[in-house]
């Protein structure tokens, strides 16, 4: 039997995570190819829904990433973020789904390497975790 | 089923085109575009197209106050349950307030392998059992927290109030920890294979837990347990609402309230009054409560205004000026503080509340409480 590979799903922002994905690349990082990328325009954007729709679809984590603090392209998305994933945290918790399922992390245009520590951190933690509850009927 | 099933079923064919539908319905009276009674006819000469693309069809509260004017007895409500059945088949689907984010959560929680931890709020004054005779149906409360806490509701007061009036009269609830949603908002918005998986989920597990009887304090829940479960899947319950199982333990002095010097009004959710009739019991608990005088609005019972949203699709300007009636409705009466039995009424119109936009509207502040936190907060403590 071929090992579970996780699907992860990671919503960056354009002007910093999506570009230090991109950077990882170019600098010919490697880390695993669990995770598909969704560029957004701001961490800020993200609505829980977006993150409850990526579970209902068969994600097994999902990482919400974009500027640092004090740093964002607009004004105030990171803490704007901040504030909407709490919310999702708490419904996902309620639902069942660990903590180590979801991710917020702050990368920043530059720190490529970190963007592929962290990917490779998530599909560690989500390989001992197992496969999310909501995608067990794909995957029977 | 076809459109021709649903006009028998329902009983369009005896439509007389008199309009009362349309000069009662509270979305027509603000909305040009919406008529009942346009829905009624286009169903009756088959143009099934028309219906099922009408953006309209989501915008019926299925609140039923067209249905209590009906002179041929035709369920409307019933007619839009069915259409939005078919719409949902063809892949239309209404626009979901909140992003579609409680819709969501639905359709995960209709997943059989999860395990949920819905019940973290409970505390050590809040006495449950794991096995018992009396369940009490938490609902969606422990989702809704999150997701409305922006406009100061706490849906989870609701419950815990709920199982501290059970505590006082004598009775430890059983609580099931992997409760499913009853499914209300998806039977409403035409998802009926979601819903028939949520009550088939549901109906399991209460058989397993050998519940006797269940209370709710959700009027949507127990509409939907009482009127809807029994086509899907059989419950072998005692089905309550938490004001009758109040108004019953006030009748056996089993409860008892210090005094409380308020001036409420109560409204009348569409699903615990038009839908099943219960008007008299939350007002006999109001009144039962020292201190508290009872003030009706204008349209009370049956002839009460929803809130102006039903489950969380198409929640549009319409919906707020019907809210802003109702608040302003309220205040006229000169009450403090506005009952109503429904977690969804609350957040609706403290929704409105907040949102009240840039430019100077009507004053419509105006405290809104539910009924099982009034009666907590009056509880004689032991």
């Amino acid at each position: 039997m071929s090992e579970f590979e996780p699907r992860i799903i990671a919503f960056a922002c354009n002007w910093c995570t999506y570009a230090a994905a991109d950077i990882a690349g170019t600098s010919r990082i490697h880390y695993p190819p669990n995770v598909r990328i969704i560029r957004v325009m701001c961490s800020g954007m993200v609505d829980p829904i977006y993150v409850l729709k990526a579970f209902e679809g068969g994600a097994d984590g999902v990482l919400v990433a974009g500027c640092h603090h004090q740093d964002c392209h607009y004004l105030n998305g990171p803490d704007k973020c901040d504030a909407m994933f709490e919310k999702v945290k708490r419904m996902a918790h309620a639902l069942g789904l660990e903590d180590e399922r979801l991710r917020r992390e702050l990368i920043s245009t530059s720190e490529g390497v970190i963007f592929a520590r962290v990917v490779e951190e998530m599909v560690d933690q989500l390989k001992k975790l197992g496969p999310s509850p909501f995608r067990k009927e794909l995957v029977a | 089923m076809t459109l021709e099933d649903i006009v028998r079923e329902t009983k369009t064919y005896d439509c007389l085109e008199c309009g009362k539908c349309s000069s009662i319905c509270p979305i027509a009276r603000y909305n040009p575009a919406y008529s009942p009674r346009a829905m009624v006819e286009n169903a009756l000469l088959g143009f099934e197209d028309d219906l099922v693309g009408n953006r309209e069809l989501f915008s019926c509260l299925t609140c039923g106050a067209c249905q209590l004017r009906c002179a041929s007895d035709v369920d409307y409500p019933l007619f839009i349950q069915k259409m939005r059945a078919l719409a949902s088949g063809a892949g239309v689907e209404g626009e979901c307030a909140h992003s579609g984010t409680v819709h969501s959560l639905i359709r995960l929680m209709s997943n059989p392998g999860i395990k949920q931890n819905r019940l973290d709020w409970l505390s050590d004054e809040l006495r449950t059992v794991s096995q018992g005779e009396v369940l009490f149906w938490v609902g969606c409360t422990p989702y809704f927290d999150p997701i409305f806490e922006y406009s100061g509701v706490q849906p989870l007061e609701i419950s815990k109030s709920a199982i501290k009036i059970l505590n006082s009269s004598g009775i430890e609830p059983m609580l099931l920890p992997d409760e499913r949603c009853c499914g209300h908002d998806m039977f409403w918005t035409g998802n009926v294979e979601t819903f028939r998986k949520l009550a088939e989920l549901n109906a399991a597990m209460i058989k397993e837990s050998g519940a006797k009887k269940i209370v709710f304090a959700c009027p949507e829940g127990y509409r939907t347990f009482k009127e809807d479960y029994p086509q899907f899947v059989k419950i072998d319950c005692e089905l309550q609402h938490i004001t009758e199982f109040i108004a019953e333990a006030i009748r056996n002095n089993s409860l008892s309230f210090k005094e409380l010097n308020k001036k409420v009004t109560y409204q009348d959710p569409c699903r615990l009054g038009r839908h099943l009739g219960v008007y008299d019991e939350p007002r006999e608990v109001i009144k039962a409560i020292p201190g508290i005088e009872l003030v009706e609005m204008a349209h009370n019972r049956e002839e009460s205004i929803c809130c102006g949203t039903s489950a969380f699709t198409n929640c549009d300007m319409y919906s707020k000026m019907i809210r802003v009636e109702r608040l302003l409705e309220a205040k006229a009466t000169g009450a403090d503080c506005l009952i109503t039995s429904c977690p969804k009424c609350q957040i609706h119109f403290k929704c409105a509340m907040v949102n009240k936009g840039e430019e100077k509207g009507p004053d419509i502040e105006i405290e809104v409480m539910d009924i099982v936190s009034l009666v907590a907060s009056a509880l004689n403590s032991k």
